[in-house]
């Protein structure tokens, strides 16, 4: 075997072992293998990380809280998602008379449907996006409006006042924070020129010297970055935006009446639905499924996809540990009036980078090529900074000092 | 307010994350029942009774007073003074408690009975694993329950036995000495003896 | 008796249940919503309940019920002797009952006439502060925790806190229900060892404070939750008889340590910080900034206590009777005025004992506070009362 090939087999190993699959079963067979072979791992494969987030993410919680997370269960807790879900599984399901049975029992159903929809045009590797559309982001964004709609079927067959108003409140979250999260992947289609994620994925995976095309590492990337990533967290009603969820009237939302394995059903969406934006966030903004360094570009393509994925879910259980919630109008005044005109500003950025001479990334001649990372970064950061100062003047919150008794 | 406050609160999160697998004093968890906290030797849970030597009926200090059923704040004692009398450490004759009865389900552990008892016969155990199936009879203690030695008590709370201890040895020696010169003179009273 | 058999449920009167009234007692209109946040509820610290009124997101009344931790605390204690209410003293604001038991002390010993030796008056200083600093540990950490932080500055807090309550374990032999001061002085005297180990609790203390401000004083979302929430004006928390930091947060400098001077308070050198806004920002940081008086004044105590009796030589232990007559006694407890009230006719039991709470005093301005915000800022307002149920129900 040459070289190449040596590190192209265990990178492109599933692809290897579908094709194999597929060329072995009959030949009237074959489309329905090659689906099954295809969506079966997906299946199999998020579900199994949302297991292990769970202990994740009690563990990381547990330790940012210096105490042990749970550890009863297998060594080290790590067989506690057994334990939860034979809990979850023998819980008794309860459904309120009044409620609406055929919507209550879709809600939960819809939801997870809906995510793992997301999954099918997430490139994980190199030519592992399970469909290869040319407007994938667009199928991404489309299917990402469903869950909304879930989530209002869950609060509105309840026939329950406080889950009526968990819903409402989860929907206007929702779809707030839509804008910013398309806005801000608006720069990257701009500066990729194609909707399609597989070559979103391709321009980020070239190399000059040793560090890659990233957009992460611009800094209207950077930005755009951020405002994606706080947009993701608001979508997924994560900490600090878990208020639907959270202490809305300390009820639990637009789930309050669900009990048992319906429950566990709307948690495992939530988290699927997380790790499906991250996966985004990871192909437009951090490059996908490529190595951050080119000499270890013979790692396999899949281990970067998750090895960036569990970083990035790491870094939500971080945030979720540090930081309080948010009141629900602060959110809607955060997604309205900071977020959605600095995703402008991002777009206007990544626009100039495009324009402005330097080449490619980070260019030839020296000072020629600082130019767009200087206008860049001081388009992007002086409107943040003006605009959070503003802000906060507007309603004058600020820190203060206390005086003492004579 | 441009977020520093929140990148601030994320350093610090980040320090006590990386700080509880290294620093000892981080992660502060003792994980009972396989690991024990040491108690504090004034640790006090539950009263029980004192007895000298290897008999608990002799030896038992309490002579039935009453006072720390009286002083006792929610009246979780119950005691019945015996008929008859036996004599105590240091000779003289005293009732003892035909029926001395703590109700554990009622005590608050304050205390009082241990502070307010002049013979030292009633003290603070610190056991704290009683747990019974049993809600009414199991948690009302008896004498036989109550009854503990004087090593035992030596051995969970020692700078307090040895205080006791002390005191009772010193009392003990005043009425030897004051019984042995009571003899002296009434030998020397009696005509004829030991000339 | 005439017995009647019941053949069919729905003969009796009882079967059909009447409408139950709207529970903040006032009836509905349209548009407006009622909550109860019941009794059995993860943020009120204790059982509380609350029937607000809303419409929409904004808080339009709110009626506080009391009483599901009623004890009889105040009818027991006429049937106790003084010395057997000590004990039930340490179970009516059960974080703090080293203070609780001072106060009562402050109130029996001026019935009575006591005299308290210095020894005893340092330690008591001493375990009063160290009260104090656990209490606004677990304050603090209680508000975040209602503001959804996760815990995690609980558990900070929660990890200090354990620290000295295992000095009062060592001191007294219980950790919270302590049971330690008597009329005259203290049950039992602290050995240099203890007094050396709470030297150690007190260094590493302020670490503990740094850390806590730097994760939540300057994080904007708590900022932004709690400035201009639950604000209190000056002349409603005079008019109202809030106390302790409740009023100190709206500018009045009233501290009564500072004003009555009981104990040896006197001696040491501290500062009262004032706030300004009266609104739950200032009254956290306001106990921030105690907690590290409260390791001045420590800190001072420890250096500064000298040796001798900790009990009035005088006093008796049991069979006490204060000539007739009556005694207020208050101390600055770290909810704010804690009071006791106590009128003696000679007996060995007390003819009326009353316990001013402060709790309870400052739940009376908790629907001032909360009109016209939104239902998420009552929480937040009601952590920042800190009230223990134990003291306002009694």
């Amino acid at each position: 075997m040459t070289a190449s090939s040596a590190v192209q087999v265990p990178d492109q190993i599933f692809v290897i072992l579908k094709h194999w699959l597929v060329m072995h079963s009959p030949a009237l067979l074959r489309p329905a293998v090659s689906v099954l072979v295809t969506v079966i791992p997906i299946i199999i494969i998020f579900p199994a990380l949302f297991a292990v987030t769970t202990v994740l993410e009690r563990k990381e919680l547990a330790r940012i809280q210096n105490r042990y997370g749970p550890n009863r269960v297998g060594p080290f807790g790590i067989l506690q998602p057994i334990a939860d879900a034979v809990k979850s599984l023998t819980k008794e399901d309860i459904v309120p008379r009044a409620a609406d049975r055929v919507v209550h029992f879709a809600a939960p159903l819809v939801l997870v449907g809906a995510s793992f929809l997301a999954y099918s045009v997430l490139p994980m590797g190199r030519n592992m996006a399970a469909v290869d559309l040319d407007a994938g982001l667009l199928f991404f964004f489309a299917i990402g409006a469903i869950p909304e709609l879930a989530v209002f079927m869950a609060g509105w067959s309840s026939r329950n006042k406080y889950s009526m108003l968990g819903a409402m409140r989860a929907i206007a979250q929702m779809i707030s924070y839509e804008v910013p999260l398309i806005l801000s992947s608006i720069a990257v289609v701009m500066a990729a020129g194609t909707l399609s994620l597989v070559s979103i994925v391709e321009k980020q995976a070239r190399y000059s010297w040793i560090l890659p095309h990233w957009y992460v590492l611009t800094p209207w990337g950077f930005a755009g970055f951020l405002l994606f990533m706080v947009a993701a967290a608001a979508e997924v009603n994560r900490s600090p935006f878990d208020l639907p969820e959270g202490e809305s009237e300390i009820i639990g939302g637009y789930f309050t009446e669900y009990s048992g394995f319906k429950f566990a059903l709307f948690f495992l969406a939530e988290y699927l639905e997380m790790f499906a934006v991250s996966g985004l966030g990871i192909t437009l903004f951090l490059g996908g499924w490529s190595a951050p360094f080119s000499f270890l570009t013979w790692v396999p393509s899949w281990i970067w996809f998750f090895a960036k994925l569990v970083a990035l879910i790491c870094g939500f259980i971080w945030v979720r540990g540090t930081v309080p919630r948010l009141r629900m109008d602060q959110l809607m005044n955060l997604a309205w009036k900071l977020m959605l005109p600095m995703s402008l500003v991002v777009i206007l950025a990544a626009g100039l980078w495009r324009f402005l001479p330097g080449g490619p990334f980070p260019g030839s001649p020296f000072p020629r090529s600082m130019i767009r990372w200087v206008v860049c970064a001081f388009l992007v950061a002086v409107p943040y900074v003006l605009l959070a100062r503003l802000l906060a003047g507007g309603k004058g919150i600020a820190r203060r000092v206390y005086r003492y008794a004579e | 307010m441009l977020g520093e406050g929140i990148i601030q609160g994320l350093a610090e999160t980040a320090r006590n994350f990386f700080g509880s697998f290294v620093e000892k004093d981080r992660l502060t968890t003792v994980q009972f029942p396989e690991e024990r906290r040491e108690l504090a030797e004034a640790t006090r849970q539950y009263p029980f009774l004192l007895y000298d030597g290897a008999d608990p009926e002799a030896g038992l200090r309490c002579v039935a007073c009453q006072i720390c059923e009286k002083e006792c704040p929610p009246r979780c004692i119950y005691i019945e003074k015996s008929k008859d009398k036996k004599p105590d450490f240091i000779g003289k004759p005293q009732f003892y408690p035909a029926v001395f009865d703590i109700d554990v389900s009622v005590c608050m552990s304050c205390q009082i009975c241990v502070e307010v008892c002049p013979f030292d016969a009633i003290r603070m155990d610190n056991e704290f694993e009683l747990s019974t199936t049993d809600r009414f009879g199991g948690l009302l203690w008896p004498i036989a329950t109550l009854a503990k030695p004087n090593e035992y008590y030596q051995s969970i709370h020692p700078t307090e036995a040895a205080e006791t201890d002390e005191r009772r040895a010193k009392e003990l020696a005043e009425a030897q000495a004051k019984a042995a010169a009571k003899a002296a003179t009434s030998v020397a009273q009696t005509p004829g003896a030991g000339e | 008796m005439n017995v009647e058999t019941i053949d069919k449920i729905d003969d009796l009167e009882l079967a059909k249940p009447a409408p139950a009234p709207a529970p903040s007692g006032i009836p509905s209109r349209s548009g407006i919503m009622d909550i109860s946040m019941g009794p059995h509820h993860p943020s009120t610290h204790g059982v509380f309940r609350m029937d607000v009124q809303l419409e929409g997101e904004r808080v339009v009344r709110l009626k506080p019920v009391l009483g599901y931790l009623h004890r009889n605390h105040e009818k027991i204690a006429e049937n106790c002797n003084y010395l057997g209410s000590i004990p039930y003293t340490d179970r009516l604001d059960y974080l703090c009952s080293m203070t609780n038991n001072w106060a009562y002390a402050l109130a029996v010993e001026k019935l009575a006439g006591t005299q308290v030796p210095d020894r005893a008056e340092y330690i008591r200083v001493i375990v009063g502060e160290l009260t104090r600093l656990q209490n606004h540990a677990g304050v603090v950490g209680f508000l975040t925790q209602d503001m959804g932080a996760m815990g995690t500055p609980l558990m900070y807090a929660f990890r200090e806190r354990e620290k000295v309550l295992d000095l009062f374990e060592a001191l007294s032999g219980a950790r919270m229900m302590c049971n330690y001061m008597r009329f005259g002085g203290v049950r039992v005297d602290c050995s240099d060892e203890w007094l050396r180990a709470t030297r150690q609790v007190i260094s590493a203390f302020p670490r503990f404070l740094d850390e806590f401000e730097q994760l939540i004083t300057g994080n904007e979302i708590l900022m932004a939750r709690t400035q201009g929430v639950g604000v209190l004006s000056r002349e409603l928390a005079i008019n109202a008889g809030a106390t302790g930091v409740m009023l100190r947060a709206t500018g009045v400098n009233y501290d009564i340590r500072k004003v009555d001077s009981y104990g040896v308070y006197g001696r040491f050198n501290f500062r009262v910080p004032l706030g300004e806004h009266g609104d739950v920002y200032d009254r956290y940081m306001l106990r921030v900034l105690e907690m590290r008086e409260s390791l001045k004044i420590l800190e001072q105590a420890i250096d500064g206590i000298p040796r001798g009796p900790i009990m009035d030589p005088k006093t008796k232990l049991r069979g006490l009777r204060p000539k007739p007559g009556e005694a207020y006694a208050r101390i600055e407890s770290p909810k704010g005025e804690l009071g006791f009230y106590l009128i003696s006719d000679g007996t060995p039991n007390p003819y009326r004992y009353r316990v001013r709470p402060p709790s309870f005093i400052h739940l009376t301005v908790l629907e001032d506070m909360c009109l016209g915000r939104n239902i998420a800022d009552v929480v937040v307002t009601l952590g920042s009362i800190d009230i223990v149920m134990g003291e306002v129900d009694r």
